[in-house]
């Protein structure tokens, strides 16, 4: 078990108005990702709980590069992750965003 | 004077003594090792029919069973070596020489044995290889094959599995070789003759019938969102760019995903008819929903697949089938078909260096790779034309020349991550490691890089036909490599450019929506639905019913 924070700046505060939703599943190969509209202007806050030691470095290019691509400034997520691959983590990150902007 | 007859004399002789064993050909299952004391001599060349599914387990463990006093020093050639027996062979000291194609679950002991020096391994072939090996310096001087059912003349009853049987009888029959038959019954008239009793010299009915691996089953249910991704991709970036009618599938999950899609994703391309119509392919199960829906012409297997036996005697329109209405399958056939027949081959791999070659051994197996490198190789003899094979000839050959030939369209498919999170790209292959660890002169490579025409990835796909230099394939490569070290240690600029010539094409450069690759895309989600759609025909083994 590895635990860690990663702290960013988006270019944008995300749209829409939800306050929280989750996604996925903390089964083998899996996360769940909960994501709170918790953070001032376009700060990003990711805690990531993983099983599988040693793979910070890969969470944080996975995490720059979806930040640069979806820009969800003011969210934080929580994340849960059972030895997830980086695209099912992408995956997973992308489809928390757009359930947060498209929920009323 | 040189007696040009020496063989027949041989033969003569181990027949005569074999004889009071038999009551004519027929051998009974007591009797089989006294037999084959009598039948074999040391330092022949045996092949202990073992193939990618079939195995004539009862003659394997009956010829385990001999005094390695008595015999010792053989040369094993057969395609597959996947029992235990078949190592006890080697443990023993009855077998000394290995040729062969494929290990499967021996690929740890078969590695460990060449390290303690109990194997001398000659060569690891692909099928197609060591079948005409037999015929040019590795014809077996006994042949022990396997089939369902036998007449007292010997006239053999394959089923489905013919797989091999036949191109071994061959070689070994007009050789002056010795063939023994272990056969599930004895009968008064086969449903079929596919070996003549001509060619046979023994049957032993066997006290069980021959074992058959499951081998191209895979479960849709344990089908994954990114494999489905991949199969969206390739879909949308190969199938309907290049439009290939007659092509091979691998037996992997990511192709599996393909055809699970074929009816659903593959049918709003628009693609039914245009792509995936004629095969050459083992039965594979997760090929129903495309066929029920229209997509398949026709398909020529290597072998059969427990389960599927009904449902193909019930589509001999799509199956090749004999007068009795079931399966005929001929491995030597097929992958003839698959080398020059087939405009692509899709398949996944374990790991893929910065050059494009693509190996699935991993430290400390050596499992072979069957059919893979023949299938995934393009046919230098090849001289007819299909869009599919100009259009990648073309990409290939970019400007130059009026002559241009066709390519085979050699696809490679693998997740960025293996089991374990193992990167699948690497900068040295770990069968380097392995050759050199074993002394080997070649390292067992499954495609070279030459070979290889894209590399699916869930991060898109490279197209190694429009890349110009190595530095090109390199940078192609680690920009599909996602997040392991080699692709991190990418050029982004080379990498961005590469993208721009279209030789990196990203799911969005192709209109595949990554959020759209879910589960719901599956024609059938699990292996009660593939039963399902065949009507009830198709019966899986019980190890995948959960119902």
């Amino acid at each position: 078990m590895e635990t860690f924070t990663i702290r960013a700046q988006a270019r944008a505060s995300l749209p829409g108005t939800g306050r929280q939703a989750i996604v996925g599943v903390v089964a083998s190969g899996n996360l769940e990702v909960l994501l709170e509209r918790s953070e001032t202007g376009d700060a990003v806050v990711v805690d990531v709980t993983t099983s599988a030691r040693g793979f910070r470095a890969v969470w944080e290019a996975v995490v720059a590069d979806f930040i640069a691509r979806s820009s969800p400034g003011g969210v934080r997520f929580s994340i849960h992750d059972n030895g997830a691959r980086p695209d099912t983590v992408t995956l997973r990150l992308l489809q928390g965003v757009k359930l947060l902007e498209t929920q009323p | 004077m040189r007696d040009w007859t020496r063989q027949k004399t041989e033969r003569a002789t181990r027949m005569d003594a074999a004889a009071p064993f038999a009551d004519g050909k027929v051998v009974a299952a007591d009797n089989a090792t006294d037999m084959l004391r009598r039948v074999i001599k040391s330092g022949d060349r045996v092949c202990l029919e073992g193939d990618n599914q079939k195995q004539a387990d009862f003659l394997a463990s009956c010829l385990a069973q001999v005094d390695p006093a008595d015999i010792h020093d053989l040369h094993i050639v057969q395609s597959g070596l996947v029992l235990p027996e078949h190592l006890d062979l080697f443990r023993l000291g009855i077998a000394k020489k290995l040729d062969f194609s494929y290990s499967g679950p021996q690929s740890g002991a078969i590695a460990r044995a060449l390290d303690q020096g109990k194997i001398e391994l000659g060569a690891i072939h692909t099928y197609i290889e060591l079948f005409a090996r037999y015929y040019v310096d590795l014809t077996p001087n006994v042949a022990l094959i396997a089939g369902v059912c036998a007449d007292r003349d010997g006239n053999l009853y394959t089923g489905p599995n013919t797989e091999d049987t036949p191109t071994i009888v061959e070689a070994t029959a007009y050789k002056s070789g010795v063939v023994i038959a272990q056969v599930n019954r004895i009968v008064d008239k086969v449903p079929r003759v596919d070996i003549p009793g001509d060619q046979i010299d023994f049957v032993v009915e066997a006290p069980r019938p021959f074992y058959v691996e499951p081998l191209f089953t895979r479960d849709p249910g344990a089908v994954t969102d990114s494999q489905i991704l991949m199969a969206m991709i390739a879909l949308k970036g190969i199938y309907a760019e290049y439009k290939p009618k007659r092509l091979n599938h691998g037996i992997g999950f990511a192709t599996a995903a393909i055809e699970l899609l074929l009816p659903t994703y593959g049918e709003k391309l628009g693609l039914r008819g245009e792509v995936a119509t004629h095969w050459a392919l083992n039965p594979h199960p997760t090929l129903i929903p495309a066929i029920e829906s229209g997509w398949v012409e026709q398909i020529h297997c290597f072998g059969s697949e427990v389960g599927m036996d009904r449902y193909m005697s019930a589509r001999p329109d799509v199956y090749f089938t004999g007068k009795d209405g079931t399966l005929r399958s001929n491995r030597l056939m097929c992958q003839n078909a698959g080398l020059y027949a087939c405009d692509m081959f899709i398949g996944s791999t374990l790991q893929i260096d910065l050059a494009g070659n693509s190996s699935t051994v991993t430290p400390d197996r050596i499992a072979g790779f069957g059919g893979a490198p023949n299938m995934g190789s393009d046919a230098h003899g090849r001289r007819h034309v299909s869009d599919a094979w100009l259009k990648a000839g073309r990409e290939a050959a970019g400007d130059s020349g009026p002559l241009v030939r066709g390519r085979k369209l050699v696809v490679q498919m693998v997740e960025t991550f293996g089991e374990g999170m193992k990167p699948a790209f690497v900068e040295e292959l770990d069968s380097l490691a392995l050759a050199r660890k074993l002394n080997m002169e070649l390292a067992p490579v499954m495609i070279f890089g030459d070979d290889v025409t894209h590399i699916v990835t869930e991060e898109g796909i490279a197209n190694l036909l429009l890349c110009r230099n190595a530095d090109d394939v390199e940078q192609a490569i680690r920009g599909v490599a996602g997040y392991t070290p080699v692709g991190l240690a990418r050029d982004k600029a080379k990498v961005e450019a590469l993208r721009q010539r279209g030789v990196i094409r990203r799911p969005e450069d192709l209109g595949v929506d990554p959020m759209e690759a879910s589960r719901n895309l599956l024609a059938a989600r699990s292996i009660r639905d593939l039963v399902t759609w065949s009507d009830g025909l198709y019966s899986p083994p019980s190890k995948f019913r959960n119902w």
